[in-house]
C-alpha cells in the first residue's frame, strides 16, 4: 500500500474498525430509521481521541497525523457516514482553526473540551444565500460592550443542535467586502442561539444538521479568532484538511459498497450459477475495486502531502473530487448489483446510496473543486 | 498494591474451528486471536483499582511471539508492565499455574486477578490452582470487588444467589462476566503501549502431566426435512413428527 503505512498508523487503523464493527455498525440502520443522533457513539469516540485525532496531547487530542486521521474516518464511515460526518466536522472544521489561529487561551478554553471529547464542535459558515460563494454571507458581528452580538442565519450545521463550540463567520466591516468578515468561537449555550429542527435529509439521516437563527448572540472581545477582516482565512485555512476528511468518509462508503457487493455476488444465484460469475456483474466489480485503490492513493497522497507540511491544495481537491464521484458511482453500482433488494431498506447499500450522495456536495462541491484544480492549473 | 493480571490468548469466539491433521489440536489458519474475554474483566478491574486508589498492574501471558499482541492491548489499555513467559501455552493447567506462581514468587505481589476461565479449554482451572499452590486465599467467579486495608470483599455468582466471600491479601480472584464493562484502548494508550517494552522471561520448567489425546467437533447437525402437501396436510404431517420422532407429547 502506498504511503506504506506505518506500525503505528496500522494500529490506529485496527482500532479504529474493531470500534466500528463492534460498537457503530450494529445498530446504523436503526439509527438511519429513527433519525436518532449517535451520542453515546460520539461520546465513547471522544474518549478514546477520535474527536481530535491531529490536535497535540498537550490541547486534549491524540496528536496523530493526517493519513492516522484518514484511516480512522475511512473506518467510522466503513460502518456509518452519519458518526463519521460528525467525527469529521469536530476534527477538520472545528478543532483545526482553534488550532492554527487561537490564542493559548482560546486553545485552553474551546480546544481541549472539543479535542478530548468533553463537548461537541462545529462550524458556522455557510448560510441560505451563501454557500460556495462565502465572502456573500450577510450574519451581521455588531460590537457591543465587551465583545459582539451576531444576528444572521447559517444554514446546514453539522452538530448544529448538539454542539457547544461553533468557528463562526461574520461580517464586521461591511464596507470591506470580503475583508469585512471575522471568525468567532460562538458559544451555543445561550439564547440568541436557536437551533433549528433536524433537516429531513436524504442521506446521513442519524446525523445532526440543522439551520442555526442567530439573535443577539454574544461573542466575547477574546473569542475572535484570528485578526479582525481575516475571517475567510480561517475559514478556508482548513478547507484541504476538511477535504481530505470528506474523500477519507467517501472511501469508506465506497469500500463498504464493494464489500457488500463482493457479499452478495457470491450468494445470489441467477440462471443456475452466482451472479459472481456472470461477466457483467465481473465487470461492475472490478470497476468497482480499481476506483476505491485508485480514491485512496490520492486520499493518502494528499494526506502525507499535509503531513509533510507542504501546499497540497490541488491535491487534497482532487482526492475530494475523486472519491465522492468514485463513491457515489460505486454506490449506484452496488444497488444496481444488488437488483430489486438493493432498493429496499433492508439492504444496507440503500443507505449507504443516500449517504454517499452529500459527499459531492459539502466541503465544496465538486463544481467547486474543480474550480480549485483548474485555478491552480492555470496560475 | 501490585496487580498481576494473568491473560490468555484465546481463538475469537466468532473462529470456525477446525481440527489440526493430527486429530488433537486446533489448525490455526485463519484463527483469529484475541484475549480471552473473562480476562478482559479482571484486566479492566485491575485498572479501575489502579485509577482509584493507585496500583502497579502487570500484565502477564504464558506463550509465544504471537501471544505479545495480548499483552500490547493489556498496555494500551493501561497495564504499566507487561511479562512474556515463553513457553507452549499448555493444555494442561497444573503446568501453566505452576509457571505463573514461580514468576509471582518473592515479588510482592497483592493481587492476582484472571478470568474465571479461558474460553476453547473452559477448564476454569488455573485461577484455583494458582491460589493453592500460593497458599493464597481465593473467589472465583466473581460479579463485584472491594479491596481495601489488606484486604478482599467479593461477590460471587452461585447457583440461583450471590456469595459475599471475604478474605485478606494476597489473594487471586477469578473474574465473571457483570464485574465490569471493559474499555476500548485510547489513542493514546495505543501509542503510548508501542513505547513500552514487553519483559520476556523463560517460562519453562515447569513440565505438562495432561496433553490433549483427542479433538472432535460437535457431529453436524443433519439436513432439515421439508413438509409437503396443502397446508392442511403438513400440518397433520408435522404433528404425527412432533410426537413420533421428536416425541414432544
Amino acid at each position: 500500500m502506498y504511503p506504506i503505512l506505518t506500525d503505528d498508523q496500522l494500529a490506529i487503523q485496527q482500532a479504529a474498525r474493531d470500534f466500528a464493527m463492534a460498537e457503530i455498525e450494529p445498530g446504523a440502520t436503526a439509527r438511519d430509521q429513527a433519525h436518532e443522533f449517535p451520542g453515546g457513539i460520539i461520546r465513547q469516540l471522544g474518549e478514546m481521541g477520535f474527536m481530535g485525532m491531529m490536535v497535540p496531547e498537550a490541547y486534549g487530542g491524540a496528536g496523530l497525523d493526517t493519513i492516522s486521521y484518514a484511516l480512522a474516518l475511512e473506518q467510522i464511515a466503513y460502518a456509518d457516514a452519519s458518526v463519521a460526518v460528525s467525527m469529521s466536522v469536530n476534527n477538520s472544521v472545528a478543532c483545526a482553526p482553534i488550532l492554527a489561529f487561537g490564542t493559548e487561551a482560546q486553545k485552553q478554553k474551546y480546544l481541549v473540551p472539543l479535542a478530548s471529547g468533553k463537548e461537541i464542535g462545529g462550524f458556522m459558515l455557510t448560510e441560505p444565500d451563501a454557500g460556495s460563494d462565502a465572502a456573500a454571507i450577510k450574519t451581521r458581528a455588531t460590537p457591543v460592550e465587551g465583545g459582539w452580538v451576531l444576528n444572521g442565519s447559517k444554514a446546514w450545521i453539522t452538530n448544529g443542535g448538539v454542539g457547544k463550540y461553533f468557528v463562526t463567520m461574520a461580517v464586521t466591516d461591511p464596507a470591506q467586502g470580503k475583508r469585512g468578515i471575522s471568525s468567532f468561537v460562538l458559544d451555543a449555550a445561550q439564547p440568541g442561539f436557536r437551533a433549528g429542527k433536524p433537516e429531513d435529509k436524504m442521506g446521513l439521516r442519524s446525523s445532526n444538521t440543522v439551520m442555526v437563527s442567530l439573535e443577539d448572540a454574544f461573542v466575547p472581545q477574546d473569542a475572535l479568532l484570528g485578526r479582525p477582516g481575516e475571517g475567510l482565512k480561517v475559514a478556508f485555512g482548513g478547507l484541504d484538511g476538511g477535504r481530505i476528511g470528506i474523500a477519507a468518509q467517501a472511501l469508506g462508503i465506497g469500500q463498504r459498497a464493494l464489500d457488500e457487493s463482493v457479499k452478495y455476488a457470491k450468494t445470489r444465484k441467477t440462471f443456475g450459477r452466482i451472479i459472481g460469475e456472470h461477466q457483467a456483474i465481473q465487470t461492475y466489480l472490478a470497476e468497482m475495486e480499481a476506483r476505491v485503490q485508485a480514491a485512496r492513493l490520492l486520499t493518502f497522497k494528499a494526506a502525507a502531502m499535509k503531513d509533510a507540511g507542504r501546499t497540497c491544495t490541488v491535491e487534497a481537491a482532487t482526492a475530494k473530487l475523486f472519491a465522492t464521484e468514485m463513491g457515489s458511482w460505486i454506490c449506484d453500482r452496488a444497488v444496481q448489483v444488488f437488483g430489486g433488494y438493493g432498493y429496499s431498506r433492508e439492504y444496507v447499500v440503500e443507505r449507504l446510496y443516500r449517504d454517499v450522495r452529500v459527499t459531492t456536495i459539502y466541503e465544496g462541491t465538486s463544481e467547486i473543486q474543480r474550480m480549485v484544480i483548474a485555478r491552480e492549473l492555470m496560475k | 498494591m501490585k496487580i498481576l493480571v494473568a491473560l490468555k490468548q484465546v481463538p475469537d469466539t466468532e473462529t470456525k474451528v477446525k481440527v489440526a491433521p493430527d486429530g488433537k489440536s486446533l489448525d490455526p489458519t485463519d484463527v483469529k486471536w484475541i484475549t480471552g474475554p473473562y480476562d478482559e474483566y479482571a484486566l479492566e478491574e485491575a485498572i479501575r483499582i489502579k485509577e482509584a486508589g493507585g496500583a502497579e498492574v502487570v500484565a502477564l501471558t504464558v506463550g509465544d511471539d504471537r501471544a505479545k499482541e495480548v499483552l500490547r492491548n493489556a498496555l494500551a489499555l493501561g497495564a504499566d508492565s507487561a511479562v512474556l513467559l515463553k513457553g507452549q501455552p499448555s493444555d494442561d493447567p497444573l503446568a501453566v499455574a505452576k509457571m505463573v506462581a514461580s514468576f509471582l514468587e518473592g515479588k510482592g505481589f497483592d493481587l492476582v486477578l484472571l478470568g474465571n476461565k479461558g474460553i476453547g479449554g473452559d477448564n476454569a482451572a488455573v485461577g484455583p490452582m494458582l491460589a493453592e499452590i500460593l497458599g493464597w486465599g481465593h473467589a472465583n467467579v466473581v460479579v463485584k470487588l472491594e479491596v481495601k486495608d489488606g484486604a478482599f470483599l467479593a461477590d460471587r455468582e452461585t447457583e440461583g444467589g450471590l456469595e459475599r466471600v471475604a478474605g485478606p491479601l494476597p489473594a487471586v480472584v477469578t473474574a465473571q462476566k457483570g464485574l465490569n464493562e471493559p474499555r476500548y484502548a485510547s489513542l493514546k494508550g495505543i501509542m503510548a503501549a508501542k513505547k513500552k517494552t514487553i519483559e520476556e522471561l523463560d517460562g519453562a520448567g515447569a513440565p505438562a502431566v495432561l496433553s490433549n489425546a483427542a479433538l472432535a467437533l460437535p457431529p453436524a447437525r443433519p439436513d432439515g426435512r421439508k413438509i409437503e402437501g396443502d397446508p392442511a396436510t403438513q400440518a397433520r404431517a408435522l404433528l404425527q413428527l412432533l410426537k413420533d420422532e421428536a416425541k414432544v407429547f
